[in-house]
C-alpha cells in the first residue's frame, strides 16, 4: 500500500540518541501545553457529568471533582431510549461495515482479478463518485430511500452504504500486491474463483480488511446528517441524533447532557484503545493515498 | 475450447462478483449526482411534481444575502481553519516524532479527539466556551483576558467555531505527519548532519520538502472538509447569532429539509461543488509546482 510503516507510529521514534533520554527534554514546554488543550475539555465534561445541576452553576468552575453523583447516568437512561439508540447504533454500524466487508472485497477481488467485459470503464465510473461531496447527492438519496419506504427505518441508514468507492479502491489496490502465483496453482486445481476469495485472498488481507472495517465503524458510528434527515422517531434514532436531540432538550440541564455524552463516546473510546494500531494506520493510510 | 470458456465464465464471474457493489453505488451514488443537476434547473419542494426553471435557481444566488453571507462565512472559516491544523499538525508531529518520557500519553492525548464525534464535540464545547460557566473564559481571565462571549457573540461564533474543529481534527493531520516523518530515510539526516548542516537546516531543508506531498494533500483535504462544515453549526450556534456562522450546507440543509425548496438547495450543492473542485485543481496544480521546486 504505502512504502511508510505506519505501526512505527505507536512505537518510540529513533529521533534522539539513548542517553539523554531520561533528561528534560525543552520538547515538553511544547508538548504539555498542546496535550492540556486537548484533554482538559474532555475531564471537565467528566468532572461535570458527576455533578449536582447546583455545582454546574458555579463560578469559578472546578476542573477537579467535588462530588461523584453517578445518579446522572442513570437519570439520563431513564429519560431517554439511551440504549435503545446504542443498539441502534451498533446494528447499523455492523451491518454497514460486515456489507462494505463482503461487497468490497467481491467487488475489489473483480476489479483486481478478473477480466471482465466493460470493468475499466466501471472502475472509473466508481471512482468518480469519490470525488463528488454528500451534499450534491443527499436530496435524490432522500427521494429514492423515500420511494423504497425505508424513511424512518434503520434500513434508510444501512442499505445507501452497505458498499462504497473507497473501501472497492482500497481493497483493490491491496489485491493487486499479493503475489499472484498462489491463486494461479489452485485454479490448476480446479478451484472456483468464490473459494480462491475467501481461502487465499482474503486470509492473507487481514491488515486491509482490519483498516477499511476501522474506517468504516468510526465513519458510521458518528454519522449525523444522514440520520438527521431520514429518521424521525426517537425509537429508531441513532446515538448522534439521540444526543442532538437530548441537548435541544436538555440544553440547560448540564450534568445530565454531559454524562450522556460520556456515554455516547466511551465505547468508541474502548475501541481505540484496543484497535489503536488499526485507527492510526486507517488513518494514515487515508492520507497518504491522496 | 476450454480456453474460451475460461474466458467467457471471467465475464460471468467478473460481473457477479461486481454487480452487487456496483449496484448500489449506481442506485445511490451516480443517480443521484445526475438527477442532483436535473433537480437544479427544476422547482420542487420534494412533494408536488417538480417544475422545469431553467438557470432561475442559479441567477438567484448571487442576490441572495444568507447565500452570499454564507459563501463569506465560509471563505473565512476555510482560511483560518486550514493553515490553522495544518501547521498545527505539523508542530505537534515535530514534537510527537522523538524519544522523550511520557511521550505515549501525549500522543494519546493529541490522538484521541479524533475519534470523538463532531455533536460529541458541540456539546463538550458549548459548555467549555459557555460564557458565564465555561472553563475558557476561567482560564482567560486568569491571563488577563476577556471574558468572551464565544458562540454567543457575534463577531466570536464563526472564530469559536475554527477553534473547535481545530481542536477535532487537528489529531487527524498529526497522525498523517507523523507517519510521513517516520518514513524519511535516516541516511538522508545523517547525510546532511555530515555535512555540518544544523538542525534548523535539516529541518527546512531535509525534512519540510520531504513532507511536501502530504502537506499538499493536507490542504486539500482540509479545504473540501471546511467547505463542507455542517454538524458543528447546526448544533452548536443553528447558524446564529444572526447569520454569523450561516454556511453554505447548513443553509442548504434549510432550503431543502425544512423550507422544502428543493431545486435551490441542488443549485447550491451544485455551486459548492464546482468550488470544491475549482480549489483542489488549483491547489493540486500550484501545490505540485511548490513541491516540485522544493525537492
Amino acid at each position: 500500500m504505502t512504502e511508510i510503516d505506519v505501526a512505527t507510529i505507536e512505537r518510540e521514534s529513533p529521533a534522539e540518541e539513548p542517553g539523554r533520554r531520561f533528561l528534560f527534554s525543552g520538547w515538553h514546554l511544547v508538548l504539555l501545553p498542546i496535550a492540556l488543550v486537548m484533554v482538559v475539555p474532555l475531564v471537565w465534561m467528566t468532572v461535570t457529568s458527576l455533578q449536582t445541576l447546583d455545582e454546574t452553576r458555579h463560578y469559578p468552575p472546578s476542573l477537579v471533582p467535588t462530588s461523584f453523583e453517578v445518579q446522572n447516568y442513570t437519570d439520563v437512561l431513564r429519560a431517554t431510549p439511551f440504549v435503545r439508540w446504542f443498539v441502534n447504533t451498533l446494528l447499523v454500524t455492523l451491518a454497514t461495515v460486515i456489507g462494505n466487508l463482503v461487497f468490497c472485497s467481491l467487488a475489489g477481488y473483480a476489479f483486481a482479478r478478473i477480466k471482465f467485459f466493460g470493468r475499466g470503464i466501471v472502475f472509473v465510473a466508481i471512482l468518480a463518485t469519490l470525488m463528488i461531496p454528500f451534499q450534491v447527492t443527499v436530496i435524490p438519496t432522500f427521494l429514492i430511500v423515500r420511494q423504497l419506504g425505508m424513511i424512518d427505518t434503520l434500513g434508510a441508514l444501512i442499505v445507501p452504504n452497505l458498499a462504497g468507492a473507497f473501501g472497492i479502491f482500497m481493497l483493490r489496490q491491496f489485491f493487486v500486491t499479493l503475489p499472484i502465483e498462489l491463486e494461479e496453482a489452485a485454479r490448476i486445481d480446479g478451484a472456483s474463483r468464490l473459494s480462491i476469495l475467501f481461502k487465499i485472498v482474503l486470509p492473507l488481507s487481514g491488515p486491509a480488511l482490519a483498516t477499511l472495517a476501522v474506517i468504516t465503524f468510526l465513519y458510521t458510528w458518528n454519522d449525523f446528517f444522514w440520520p438527521l434527515i431520514t429518521i424521525y422517531s426517537p425509537d429508531n434514532m441513532t446515538l448522534q441524533l439521540g444526543l442532538a436531540t437530548f441537548q435541544g432538550a436538555h440544553a440547560t440541564n448540564t450534568n445530565l447532557l454531559m454524562a450522556a455524552n460520556v456515554m455516547s463516546i466511551l465505547p468508541m473510546l474502548l475501541l481505540f484503545f484496543v484497535a489503536q494500531r488499526y485507527f492510526i494506520r486507517g488513518i494514515a493510510t487515508t492520507g497518504l493515498k491522496g | 475450447m476450454n480456453v474460451r470458456r475460461a474466458i467467457r465464465s471471467d465475464h460471468v464471474a467478473g460481473w457477479a462478483f461486481a454487480s452487487p457493489a456496483v449496484l448500489l453505488i449506481i442506485v445511490f451514488g451516480l443517480v443521484p449526482i445526475v438527477w442532483s443537476a436535473v433537480l437544479s434547473f427544476q422547482s420542487t419542494n420534494l412533494l408536488k411534481p417538480p417544475v422545469w426553471v431553467g438557470l432561475r435557481n442559479y441567477e438567484a444566488l448571487p442576490n441572495d444575502p444568507f447565500f452570499r453571507k454564507a459563501m463569506l462565512n465560509s471563505l473565512i472559516y476555510t482560511v483560518l481553519f486550514v493553515p490553522l491544523s495544518v501547521a498545527g499538525g505539523l508542530l505537534t508531529a515535530v514534537a510527537l516524532n522523538r524519544r522523550i518520557r511520557g511521550i505515549r500519553i501525549y500522543r494519546t492525548a493529541v490522538f484521541v479527539p479524533v475519534v470523538v464525534s463532531t455533536i460529541a464535540t458541540a456539546i463538550i464545547f458549548l459548555w467549555v466556551l459557555d460564557p458565564n460557566f465555561g472553563i475558557a473564559n476561567f482560564l482567560l481571565e486568569k491571563a488577563g483576558l476577556g471574558p468572551f462571549g464565544f458562540f454567543e457573540s457575534r463577531h466570536g461564533a464563526l472564530y469559536s467555531m475554527v477553534a473547535m474543529t481545530v481542536w477535532g481534527w487537528i489529531g487527524f493531520d498529526v497522525i498523517v505527519y507523523l507517519a510521513a516523518l517516520q518514513g524519511i530515510p535516516h541516511e538522508l539526516v545523517e547525510a546532511a548532519q555530515i555535512d555540518g548542516a544544523g538542525t534548523p537546516g535539516i529541518f527546512r531543508n531535509v525534512t519540510l520538502p520531504l513532507l511536501g506531498p502530504v502537506t499538499l494533500f493536507l490542504v486539500v483535504w482540509s479545504t473540501i472538509n471546511a467547505i463542507q462544515l455542517f454538524d458543528e453549526v447546526y448544533l452548536t450556534t443553528n447558524g446564529g447569532p444572526g447569520t454569523s456562522t450561516y454556511v453554505p450546507v447548513f443553509y442548504l440543509y434549510r432550503m431543502a429539509f425544512l423550507n422544502g425548496v428543493a431545486g435551490y438547495a441542488a443549485a447550491i450543492a451544485y455551486v459548492l461543488f464546482a468550488v470544491i473542485m475549482v480549489l483542489t485543481v488549483v491547489q493540486l496544480l500550484l501545490g505540485r509546482k511548490l513541491v516540485y521546486l522544493s525537492t
